[in-house]
């Protein structure tokens, strides 16, 4: 059973259509993330999840009780405003203490539970929103660009915290983010938006789907090149790729077969499309 | 032995410090300091239009407040130079309600005792007025308090907690118009929006939590009405305009403490 599935979605904002009739289904435990150009409706499918987003056309199941993580892209936090990490995961509901310290822990940013909100950094934030979104046990953890500030090195970071929050509160993942390489490696499936779903399915297959050729053009050829790289180490063929992003390949289960694609490229088979995700953090799984 | 009178004023200048406290700082922590401004200046067209329906004045006030309220928080939402937009209907509405009243002066409106207040002829009834509206915008405040930081910390944020901001900004609309409503024989239309606005900020540098910053800018507010009283009657000042100038000495003594004491710079 589906956690939260969008059938038909249409959203206007400004009398412009932002979503238009888009469908897809969130199961237990995967991790989706949302990629498209700006623009394509990404957050606004995000806030259509959370109700904040007034439909025009089309329904949003939930199942019931669900338990949904928001984690923004930022805060409005005025510096006016005081507000300490610790007294912010007691919003809007009071959490027990060992809770807060456990989730805070957990996160890592036990030592700035006396810090004010706003003198954090991007990414000190994000975890602090992280850390204020797990203590409910999440069925479903969304989070809108959530490396969006980070460094490379940050990003796999934190890409890796979600894969393992994932293990431990067995929540889904639904996420928005435009970088493309280190998404697809940490995706069970990846649904490529542009007013309209253009195409899903595991990161290998959206890689080379035309359709998210289309639209990401020239920038998404350190993205096809390091799929083309896995690729040809897996099955032994030897094609050039002028990519370097220090990238080690490590054998990696997560991407899970899924033929709800409407196109793909035409030289895979389907032992190809179960193929290995990429980790560009340079570390082993 | 201070006379009735006075005690009557420092009753009646609490209760609004009291209230306004709290208000005030969810009027900064939005930045909606010209909002509530805005809504201020409507007063006086509230007054103007008792007036010329026989209503009492507190009732003509409150109606304009939260018409002047729920008007500019639809506009807000529709354009986005609400700045200009607030601007532009503080100052009508101000200029429309001075007009109208100068057209009713055979009446002898005093017209600067809504102005700026007359808290020295504050009556018995008038008290419990601004005790019973302070007393609501508090319980209003204190029943919204979660609710009303998290959808000030992000609307989105509020929507995934099941908290409808919407919703929230008509609770603070209303809290905002009753304040006026009653604070309006205290300090006057024209400061109402200056004792929500500097007590919460003259606190600002003190406080590391919400709940301690409003329950500071109420002791500073009460410091204000207190003081402020105290040098209108030593040196026969205008009550109103004394209170906020003790809120403001408090604002820059508290900024010049903070930056000697790098400890409490936030």
């Amino acid at each position: 059973m589906n956690l939260i599935a969008a059938q038909g979605l249409t959203v206007a904002l400004g009398g412009k259509t932002v979503l238009d009739s888009v469908s897809l289904a969130i199961a237990p435990g995967e991790i989706v993330t949302i990629v498209g150009p700006n623009g394509s409706g990404k957050t606004t499918l995000l806030r259509c999840m959370i109700g904040a987003e007034p439909l025009l056309g089309g329904r949003l199941e939930r199942r019931a009780g669900l338990s949904i993580g928001y984690v923004p892209q930022r805060l409005q936090a005025d510096p006016t405003l005081p507000m300490t990490v610790e007294r912010f995961l007691n919003l809007p509901q009071r959490r027990p203490a060992v809770l807060r310290k456990g989730a805070m822990q957990r996160i890592g940013i036990a030592d700035l539970a006396k810090r004010q909100i706003t003198e954090l950094s991007g990414g000190q934030l994000q975890r602090a929103m992280l850390a204020r979104a797990i203590m409910g046990r999440p069925d479903l953890l969304l989070l809108d660009e959530p490396t969006q500030g980070l460094d490379q090195p940050g990003t796999a970071a934190f890409y890796e915290l979600i894969a393992a929050l994932r293990a431990e509160l067995g929540c889904a993942v639904l996420m928005v983010s435009h970088e493309l390489h280190v998404v697809m490696s940490a995706s069970d499936r990846v649904i490529c938006l542009n007013g309209h779903v253009c195409c899903q399915g595991t990161p290998e297959i959206v890689a080379s789907a035309p359709e998210y050729r289309a639209l990401f053009g020239l920038g998404t050829r350190g993205t096809l090149a390091l799929y083309r790289h896995e690729h040809d180490r897996a099955h032994g063929h030897d094609l050039a790729h002028g990519h370097d992003l220090g990238s080690v390949h490590g054998p990696d289960a997560k991407a899970t077969g899924d033929s709800a694609v409407p196109r793909r490229d035409g030289k895979r088979d389907a032992s190809q499309r179960q193929g290995e995700a990429v980790r560009v953090d340079g570390s082993e799984a | 032995m201070l006379p009735e009178f006075m005690i009557r004023a420092g009753l009646a200048g609490l209760g609004v410090a009291a209230a306004a406290g709290p208000l005030g700082c969810f009027i900064i922590w939005r930045r909606m300091a010209y909002f509530g401004d805005a809504v201020g200046h409507g007063a006086i067209l509230g007054v103007a239009l008792a007036w010329v329906f026989a209503l009492p004045i507190t009732a003509g006030v409150l109606a304009v407040a939260l018409c002047m309220g729920a008007g500019l928080t639809v506009l807000a939402r529709r354009d986005t130079g609400t700045d200009a937009l607030l601007g532009v209907f503080s100052y009508s509405t101000l200029s429309l309600g001075l007009v109208a009243a100068s057209l009713i002066t055979n009446l002898r409106m005093d017209l600067s005792a809504f102005l700026f207040g007359d808290v020295i002829a504050v009556s018995w009834d008038e008290l419990g007025l601004i005790w019973g509206g302070g007393a609501l915008v508090l319980i209003l405040i204190g029943w919204r308090w979660s609710a009303l930081l998290t959808a000030t910390l992000g609307t989105d944020l509020a929507h995934a907690a099941g908290v409808d901001p919407g919703r929230e900004r008509v609770y603070l609309t209303l809290a905002l118009a009753v304040i006026v409503a009653v604070a309006i024989k205290v300090v006057g239309a024209l400061l109402i929006a200056a004792m929500l606005i500097l007590p919460a900020t003259a606190v600002r540098p003190l406080v590391r939590t919400p709940e301690v910053m409003a329950l500071a800018a109420v002791a500073a507010g009460m410091i204000s009405v207190l003081a402020g009283l105290a040098l209108s009657w030593t040196s026969n000042t205008p009550t109103g305009p004394s209170m906020v100038l003790v809120a403001t000495c408090l604002f820059l003594g508290i900024r010049v403490l903070a930056r000697f004491d790098p400890a409490r710079r936030a």
